[in-house]
């Protein structure tokens, strides 16, 4: 991924495979949004997509020594949704990644990051939960770059989806490079149905099973909202997005 | 209450069950042992309704209705509870979400009016006590970070909060400790020994069977109750084995 893309890219370039370039083109070109942390401060910003008009966003963020940022994602939104980050890492500093995706319809919601550790003992984690319905589509596309001499890394992307139709889409690419020593990266990615266990234990105790799928996905959508600073006010929308889905 | 007859199922086109008939009153405890793969699970699962558990042959009437018809979740509302071996986690529902939705669903579809927040509590927070389970542990996810005893026991304040008519005890004494095996035991008469409930207790071993005195004991073997006898039948198995009395 370059800097601002002057020309909507096509389906060949490997951040775009799975794109929903029709709808992108209408808001391309795309203002890049730069975020700069200075060493030791903070910073956290949410990003929601609702409602029926497609989005696009592209966040370029800098953090200093020692920074910490949080970028939480809601993508829930009736059209495509394409958020792209990129995040560079000075020494020691901390990103954390929480985006929950719902999309039904003919929906594409997609995030493609790309986590950059510039310098020893940066921490990076990025969860990504997404839930497709209809014959929607969601999209995690990450990579996480551990640069020469950034030694002490500890990065992290836990990224799951949950399909409720035969006809939804999951495409889910975590990606590491790692050119440095003593490097701590976990990549965890499935994608999946509900548990057929648990949900026949919820049906065993009395719930009827719409009632056991909503909660079982209530559950796996706010994990990675968690810890958002408007947390109650996000966990709402996502709960009333995932209505909408199901 | 329960009228097992001449029940065939199978699972993954293997048959499992092969002609088991057990009849249960109300009033009346009944423990099925037997070995290993004899299918003693898989009554469990079958009367529970889970899916990949298919009958083939046989009826199976509870409360005078034909339990097979009836989903997973009907057959719960209707009084049936099953205590499972290995209770699932489910992780980011809290018990107290997830006991106080199932136990709402049941009174519901029997047409009964749903627990307020504060009166289901309340109601947790007694049969917690009961089964002396930190009412702490009952706000944190599903089984999520239990040890095995602790998640038995959470199956037992489960039962406790949902008063089924009819449990079925899989292996409910696995994993148990001495003192969480007399905990149990103490929670399980607590709440089911009564003239109008039942209970069905699966189990290896005699040793929760003095806790919990049965007034049957079945040998379930090759997918059939091959001998019925009194509590002195438990006893004679922990003695001389399975495939000796089996046989």
């Amino acid at each position: 991924m370059t800097g601002n893309l002057a020309v909507l890219p096509t389906r060949s370039e490997e951040d775009f495979r799975y794109a929903d370039l029709a709808a992108l083109a209408p808001l391309w070109p795309v203002t890049e949004q730069r975020i700069v942390v200075p060493a030791g401060e903070t910073g956290s910003v949410t990003v929601i997509h609702s409602g029926s008009d497609a989005l696009v966003r592209d966040i370029a963020i800098d953090l200093g020594a020692g920074a910490q940022f949080s970028l939480y994602v809601l993508s829930a939104g009736e059209a495509s949704g394409r958020i792209a980050v990129r995040v560079i890492l000075q020494a020691g500093a901390q990103f954390h990644l929480g985006a929950a995706q719902l999309a039904g319809g003919d929906a594409t919601a997609e995030i493609v990051t790309r986590v950059v550790h510039a310098a020893p003992g940066a921490v990076s984690r990025q969860v990504v939960r997404s839930v497709a319905a209809g014959r929607g589509t969601v999209n995690y596309l990450g990579k996480v770059l551990v640069e020469k001499g950034a030694d002490g890394t500890d990065g992290a992307q836990s990224v799951r989806a949950m399909l409720l139709d035969r006809t939804a889409t999951a495409n889910a690419r975590p990606e590491l490079e790692i050119h440095a020593d003593d490097v701590k990266c976990a990549h965890g990615c499935a994608v999946g149905e509900l548990d057929a266990g648990a949900l026949f234990y919820m049906a065993q105790r009395g719930l009827p099973p719409e009632i056991a799928k909503r909660l079982m996905l209530q559950a796996f959508v706010a994990e990675a909202l968690a810890g958002a600073q408007n947390e109650a006010v996000l966990q709402d929308q996502a709960r009333a997005a995932l209505e909408a889905l199901l | 209450m329960l009228i097992i007859d001449n029940l065939h199922a199978a699972v993954a086109d293997k048959p499992i069950l092969k002609g088991l008939s057990l009849t249960i009153n109300a009033g009346e405890i009944h423990a099925i042992m037997g070995p290993n793969g004899a299918g003693k699970s898989t009554l469990g699962y079958v009367l529970g309704g889970r899916p990949g558990y298919e009958v083939t042959g046989g009826t199976v009437t509870f409360q005078g209705q034909d339990l097979l018809a009836h989903e997973p979740h009907e057959r719960a509302a209707m009084g049936l509870f099953l205590g499972f071996q290995y209770p699932v986690e489910i992780p980011g529902v809290s018990f107290v979400q997830f006991l106080r939705e199932s136990l709402n669903a049941q009174r519901r579809s029997r047409g009964e009016e749903p627990l307020s927040g504060g009166e289901f509590l309340k109601l947790a927070r007694e049969k917690a006590a009961l089964l002396k389970l930190d009412m702490d542990m009952l706000k944190r996810p599903v089984n999520v970070g239990f040890s095995g005893g602790e998640k038995k026991r959470a199956e037992m304040v489960q039962m406790g909060i949902l008063d089924p008519t009819l449990a079925i005890l899989d292996e409910t004494d696995s994993g148990l400790d001495i003192d969480a095996l007399r905990i149990v035991g103490d929670g399980i008469n607590a709440v089911m020994r009564r003239a109008d409930k039942a209970v069905l207790l699966i189990t290896h071993y005699q040793r929760l069977l003095d806790y919990v005195k049965p007034d049957f004991v079945h040998v379930l073997a090759g997918g059939r109750i091959v001998r019925t006898g009194g509590p002195e039948l438990a006893l004679e198995l922990e003695e001389r084995g399975y495939e000796d009395v089996a046989a």
